[in-house]
């Protein structure tokens, strides 16, 4: 449905997008990932035919942007990352004149605006000011301009920045909704909505593409591994982490063992072993038969943060979540660093 | 052409939904109201006077009342101009609905002639106000209504000008107090380039007199449908809407 090659946009002083080539499949969600600043919102208004390419092609539903943009304008929603709307507009007008700009006839034109309405719950501030209307309302309201006419390719460019966790719920439960019917690109920089949306995750960071994969792929990938934590404690006397250390590492499979955190008389491990190896079985015996206290022992998953940071260079990922926490909490803006640009 | 119409059609609504436009028609009635009164005032007490000392030279309402007025509407678009264009482009710019337009299935083109088209619209209902006022001269006299069409028509060619010309300076910036103060700076220059022709005769100077917008509108004001003038305000507006398109493209490969 997408198919994106070479992909490049130069601006007087920088690349913000530098030949990033992906395509993506009819039907799909996928999650375009990267922190501030990677080239996200300039590779979504190439695509949209906001401005052309500076090289390299790209195809929605077949046409290509520069050629024959106006092809790809009418199968493209659009969602900017501020919903693009006349404040001094009641919601239907506003509806209609979208409608109507994107080509739709008299006849079709009512029934969209009503299934539009019904489809992203809006139908009870249709005749509200869009001014006057909550930020959750004006990205429903956005969301519902973008889908008007039955696109085939929604592109949407933050859909929950600025929304409080309710609200953030609701637009991500309306996303999931429409991806029958058709194929979604979403912009975010925060990871658990791509977790939590997408099938598909294009990274990309400083205008670069990093990585391409399913979500479930790229949480397995980059230790290729599960992890496991442990708390480990001491029957009698002083505790020393270092000879506990030493023991894991010594297990076969095992390929790292962190301190997690220190406890007064014992410690919390984390231990990654790769995948298939089953371990915890040896963890446990090597922990109890050197006399020590095994705690807790459970499996965590990497998080995809943690592969995000990987991929993009970020550094260690010094502040991945809580461990025991199952879902990172909704809201959790990833702590990117300022990329320039 | 069917997008234009149905830009223009916001751009009005949006202006009616504003005070915008009741704002300028109130500020105009008062405005064009008192010039009319004033007008009227001193053609009845010139009346009145040459009846009382028994010279009767001929008087006209045309010469007297009409042309002045027209004239006057014509100096009223200085300043009306940037107050409707300053937010044509400026103003999606700001609300990022500048991206709606840009990525629909609508040619540049029609954006600006429908937004253009929607600022003309609004110009000439003002002006229709301004015009109830001529009702009570049809009433109570009896003008030649022939020359009074051709100085509205020059009225209207001046300030579709003008307005191309603001449209223009509209995409140029996010801020709409920039856009004002600009097309009002420029709509002025506009004005009074014909001053040079005052103390300089050389080449130059004729060109730059030639290209002052109220020389133009003389030829209209008499009542004389002048091609050549007409000509003047048709390229006026062209140019104008020829930056604003290139002004549009240069948007999309900058931004």
């Amino acid at each position: 449905m997408i198919t994106v090659t070479d992909l490049t946009k130069r601006y007087a002083r920088t690349t913000a997008v530098d030949h990033i080539s992906f395509s993506v499949n009819k039907g799909e969600i996928v999650g375009f990932l990267g922190p501030n600043g990677a080239g996200k919102t300039t590779t979504m208004r190439m695509l949209t035919c906001f401005f052309p390419p500076t090289a390299g092609t790209a195809t929605v539903a077949g046409f290509d942007v520069f050629s024959q943009s106006m092809e790809v304008r009418r199968h493209i929603g659009y969602l900017p990352e501020a919903p693009p709307l006349y404040l001094e507009m009641e919601t239907i007008e506003y509806l209609r004149f979208v409608g109507r700009l994107k080509g739709l006839a008299a006849a079709e034109l009512e029934k969209r605006v009503a299934f539009v309405l019904d489809r992203c719950a809006i139908a009870d501030v249709q005749h509200k000011l869009l001014g006057k209307l909550s930020k959750g309302y004006r990205q429903r309201v956005g969301l519902a301009q973008a889908i008007i006419h039955n696109p085939d390719v929604l592109i949407l460019d933050e859909p929950t920045s600025g929304l409080d966790p309710k609200q953030i719920n609701e637009t991500r439960e309306l996303i999931k909704s429409l991806a029958g019917d058709h194929t979604i690109i979403l912009s975010t920089h925060i990871l658990p909505e791509v977790e939590q949306t997408c099938e598909q995750v294009i990274i990309i960071n400083k205008g670069k593409l990093v990585a391409t994969d399913s979500v479930h792929n790229l949480q397995a990938r980059a230790r290729g591994a599960e992890s496991v934590l442990l708390a480990v404690a001491a029957r009698t006397g002083s505790f020393g982490a270092q000879p506990v250390q030493t023991r894991l590492e010594r297990i076969p499979g095992v390929s790292r063992v962190l301190v997690k955190e220190q406890l007064e008389r014992g410690a919390v491990f984390e231990v990654e072993a790769s995948k298939g190896q089953l371990v915890r079985g040896d963890l446990a015996r090597a922990i109890v038969e050197s006399g020590w206290d095994l705690n807790e022992l459970r499996s965590s998953a990497i998080s995809l943060e943690e592969v995000f940071l990987q991929l993009t260079g970020s550094g260690a990922a010094t502040e991945s979540p809580e461990p025991g926490s199952e879902a990172p909490p909704p809201s959790t803006d990833f702590p990117a660093p300022e990329a320039n640009a | 052409m069917k997008s234009a119409w149905i830009i223009c059609r916001r751009e009005l609504d949006s202006y009616f939904t504003s005070p915008i436009a009741w704002l300028l028609l109130t500020l105009y009635s008062i405005i064009f109201g008192f010039f009319f009164w004033n007008y009227l005032g001193d053609f009845v007490i010139e009346g009145m006077e040459m009846q009382m000392s028994g010279q009767m030279q001929p008087m006209s309402v045309n010469e007297q009342i009409i042309r002045p007025l027209l004239a006057n509407t014509t100096f009223l678009g200085l300043f009306f101009v940037p107050l409707i264009t300053m937010r044509l482009f400026a103003e999606e710019k700001r609300n990022g609905t500048i991206e709606l337009l840009a990525t629909s299935p609508v040619r540049d083109i029609e954006i600006i002639l429908g937004k253009w088209f929607a600022a003309t619209i609004l110009y000439c209902m003002i002006l229709l106000f301004g015009g109830i006022n001529f009702a009570f001269v049809f009433r109570y006299g009896h003008p030649d209504w022939k020359p009074m069409l051709i100085g509205y028509l020059g009225v209207v060619l001046q300030a579709a000008a003008l307005l191309a010309v603001g449209t223009f300076i509209s995409t140029l910036t996010k801020n709409q107090i920039i856009a004002g103060a600009s097309t009002f700076a420029a709509c002025l220059l506009l004005w009074v380039f014909s001053w040079v022709s005052g103390y300089d005769s050389s080449t130059w100077a004729q060109v730059l007199s030639y290209m002052s917008v109220p020389v133009h509108y003389e030829s209209f004001g008499r009542g004389v449908l002048s091609s050549k003038d007409a000509i003047y305000y048709l390229s006026v507006m062209f140019l104008g809407l020829f930056f604003t398109a290139r002004s549009m493209e240069s948007l999309r490969w900058r931004s």
